[in-house]
């Protein structure tokens, strides 16, 4: 197998919860070593579990459906932080140790670890690494070519600077929750979504690159200062510009585009099955005319043209509906693309394992996890034509590395390795009175 | 000051959003792009709201000028012979080629990557599409609605008993874009390495299907529990309070409690009575509907007196995570964004002095910068054919044959 492009590239990662995990792990999945670096003395809320120790009868009750944050066979018996689904979503193709930060032997057996390193990622607030002494003044003084990426919510500067905000608060600050809700309801009925720490991520990763080629050119390691509001907000560029160049305040639209009617989602057959169909031209009016089979009330002058569509979207969306609602939403997606419009199903879990393009692509891959058994996971999210790769390790396990990290890396004798055991800076589990 | 990418050139035949989008984050740190539009009428991005003065010029186009900062822009008709001749000594000449034409398009026309590999054999070529270069969706046509609702958690973004929501505008595209820019980063690194070229396939499906936005989480809870997820309803599944959007005073915020937060939530409303109280600080109180009952008494009466401003200040300043919920206007004139430098103030021929989105991320060493703003149509034909050697009466000739 050819090499991977970033191996022999070592990531230090103390991100949290989604953003930041999210970057390594696509650094991770190219061939970068990414070493995780946690304490078994402070639990990482969201990150690692809802609690270090959880209510195995809060867990299994039904009412708590799953979600983002569950535990593989909702079983929180042994060690549950390596069972956790938000976990174990970004974690593959890592490596992970614990030490505590907070001690001075701590803090210098990491300045050791970013001696030998290339890159440092982290996603607190500022205050963090503040008090940790680990800011980049510090570790550059220990290594001169060091990259690293600080990306807080509000960024290193500004009267926000200390502002704690998961992706989902800073979405609010920055305009995405107003552009998206149900346009005849308030605000408060608006779902979460974490679109920040998708995009915060991505471009996290990226950022990490341009560093590494400039690296490559001059020998420089640099401070990156990201915002992950910051990151997000030009993907809003529209209602932005809009703002400044015309004063006006956009609002949501829900599933509705400009210059695109119909444009929406219409129930299916069976429970909560739907299709996403979009218009966009006269040409595709048609096909989704023949798909209908030529109904009599799509003659209706109302619906002749684009304009008169667009005027007249809510009686179309219902004539839509009532025909959706007879069919599947996939047969509707291979009916209406063989007449030339956009569309598909809104795909479900279930629907996702079975689908056939993505099992024709291979998309999914089978993993073992030591602790969690052999399950599907979605794969990479891109191809390269000359460098073949998968999924090399199952998500990482709490300090699964230790012994590769003290003993390999930093050199720590066996002696010295059970002394840190001794004083809590290596373990697999979280003492019994965190958290 | 030296910029990250300044040593890369880009052949950027790509329109609409995605594609533009990862060209344009190559752009804005030095890379030298050069995006190439068709003769009649360019990018469709030129037509797409919203419009300087509600004007559909084609240099007016907020969508397209914020897309293509930095760019250099030629024309050129890819289906004449001469075209296509012209495009292989640009592509000769450059290190990445960033395409998102349906599949079927680039062979088509010749310029398939193993065609394109024979004249410039190091050369990163990224191909965007709605569902890859294979598979049985290949040549689906999409949308951004289509492909959230494929790929993306669409099925769980809204509530329970109405229909689900897309997120708002084209952030799924501009996504895809930052994936894309970095694959192709990556694939540059693997071309420098192996010295040979590389094709990227990118599927905004599948990019959707691997992202962390709940989608992934949600696969493998499918796989560890068989449990689907579903659009939350608030009554049924209390996650803890106060969680959650609501109305104050002068508009509506958002913040996380629950129990693990709540002498922070106490602190925020100056209630230090209430810090210990065990129906809000345990898990088992928060579960008793009793106890919601209890807090909220206490809680909708003063959240009905406090500004968003005030909530979030005293918010913070307890250490709870929280924020307001502002409209685009809002987000302009804050304060905090403002005082990062964060905007842009580019000027454009047509569309003037405009304020644009700026640097997704501030490097030390190695700034963004938007060099230029975006180019008008053809505008940078006679200087970038002028590099590759032909002259102003060729460019003439050209043009009276609608090749530029």
């Amino acid at each position: 197998m050819a090499k991977l492009p970033l191996e022999g590239i070592r990531v230090v990662d103390i991100t949290v919860i989604y953003a930041g995990p999210f970057a390594t792990m696509n650094l991770a999945d190219w061939g970068a070593e990414v070493i995780r670096v946690e304490s078994i003395k402070h639990f990482q809320v969201l990150t690692r579990g809802g609690t270090a120790h959880p209510n195995q009868d809060i867990v299994s009750d039904p009412i708590r459906t799953g979600g983002i944050a569950t535990y593989c066979n909702r079983d929180v018996s042994f060690r549950p932080w390596n069972r956790w689904t938000l976990f174990n979503a970004h974690a593959r193709n890592k490596l992970g140790c614990t030490m505590d930060l907070t001690q001075p032997k701590g803090k210098e057996m990491f300045k050791r670890l970013i001696a030998m390193s290339d890159v440092f990622l982290e996603s607190n607030a500022p205050h963090v690494k503040e008090n940790l002494g680990l800011t980049y003044d510090v570790l550059k003084e220990v290594n001169p070519k060091l990259i690293m990426l600080s990306m807080p919510g509000f960024g290193g500067s500004g009267p926000y600077k200390y502002y704690r905000a998961l992706g989902v608060h800073q979405e609010g600050f920055i305009g995405h929750t107003s552009l998206r809700g149900y346009p005849d309801s308030d605000p408060s009925t608006t779902s979460t979504v974490y679109h920040a720490d998708e995009a915060a991520g991505a471009t996290a990763a990226l950022a990490v690159l341009m560093a590494l080629h400039y690296r490559n050119r001059t020998g420089k390691g640099q401070h990156i200062d990201m915002a992950q509001a910051e990151a997000t907000m030009p993907h809003l560029g529209e209602a932005i510009m809009d703002y400044t160049m015309n004063n006006r305040v956009q609002e949501s639209r829900a599933n509705r585009m400009p210059g695109a009617a119909p444009c929406g989602c219409y129930r299916c057959l069976g429970e909560d099955r739907w299709v996403n169909i979009t218009v966009t031209s006269d040409e595709e009016w048609r096909g989704l005319c023949r798909a209908m089979g030529n109904p009599e009330w799509a003659r209706d002058e109302k619906f002749a043209d684009s304009l008169s569509r667009e005027h007249n979207q809510d009686e179309l969306d219902r004539h839509i509906g009532e025909w959706a609602i007879k069919n599947n939403h996939y047969d509707l997606m291979y009916l209406l693309q063989k007449e030339g419009v956009p569309a598909g199903p809104i795909i479900f879990e279930d629907d996702a394992y079975t689908d056939p393009h993505l099992r024709e692509r291979g998309f999914f891959q089978e993993l073992t996890h030591e602790e969690c058994g052999t399950h599907i996971y979605p794969g990479l999210g891109f191809k390269i034509s000359r460098v073949p790769n998968s999924i090399r390790r199952p998500p990482v396990r709490l300090g699964e590395h230790n012994e590769y990290v003290y003993k390999e890396l930093l050199g720590v004798s066996d002696e010295e390795y059970r002394q840190l055991e001794e004083e809590g800076h290596i373990g697999m589990d979280y003492l019994p009175d965190i958290r | 000051m030296e910029q990250a990418l300044s040593d890369i050139k880009v052949l950027d035949l790509t329109h609409y959003i995605a594609g533009p989008y990862c060209t344009k984050l190559l752009a804005d740190y030095g890379a030298d792009v050069v995006k190439v539009e068709r003769p009649d009428g360019g990018d469709p991005a030129r037509r797409m709201v919203p419009f300087l003065g509600d004007d559909p010029h084609p240099d007016k186009s907020g969508l397209f000028l914020h897309l293509n900062t930095s760019k250099r822009g030629i024309t050129l008709n890819l289906k004449a012979e001469a075209g296509k001749k012209i495009f292989r000594e640009l592509v000769k000449g450059v290190d990445i080629l960033v395409e998102n034409f349906s599949p079927r398009v680039m062979p088509s026309l010749g310029l398939s990557y193993e065609e394109l590999e024979k004249i410039n054999p190091k050369l990163v070529m990224t191909s965007i599409s709605n569902f890859g270069q294979s598979g049985p969706y290949r040549d689906f046509k999409a949308s951004e609605l289509v492909i959230y609702g494929m790929g993306g958690a669409m099925n769980e973004t809204g509530m329970f008993d109405r229909y689900p929501l897309k997120k708002a505008g084209n952030v799924i595209q501009y996504q895809v874009g930052t994936m894309s820019a970095f694959a192709t980063m990556i694939a540059f690194f693997a071309s420098q390495a192996q010295g040979a070229g590389q094709h990227v396939d990118m599927s905004m499906f599948e990019s959707q299907m691997g992202t962390i936005d709940r989608r992934m989480s949600h696969l493998i809870t499918y796989q560890y529990n068989n449990e689907t997820s579903y659009r939350p309803d608030p009554e049924l599944e209390p996650p803890g309070f106060p969680y959650g959007i609501y109305a104050c005073k002068d508009g509506f915020f958002q913040l996380s409690g629950g129990f693990v937060f709540w002498p922070r939530i106490c602190k925020m409303m100056d209630m230090p009575e209430l810090v210990d109280d065990p129906g809000f600080s345990t898990q088992e109180g928060q579960r008793d509907p009793e106890n919601l009952e209890r807090f909220s008494i206490i809680w909708y009466p003063w959240i009905a007196e406090h500004t968003k401003l005030e909530i979030i200040t005293a918010g913070q300043a307890a250490g709870v995570l929280c924020g307001p919920i502002n409209d685009p206007g809002d987000l302009v004139n804050d304060p905090h964004w403002k005082a990062r430098g964060f905007w842009e103030e580019i000027e454009h021929p047509v569309a003037g002095k405009i304020t644009y989105p700026g640097a997704p991320f501030k490097m030390d060493e190695t700034p963004w910068r938007a060099s230029r703003p975006a180019p008008r149509l053809g505008e940078h034909n006679a200087e970038v054919y002028g590099e590759l050697g032909y002259s102003g009466e060729d460019l003439m000739l050209l043009r009276q044959q609608g090749v530029i």
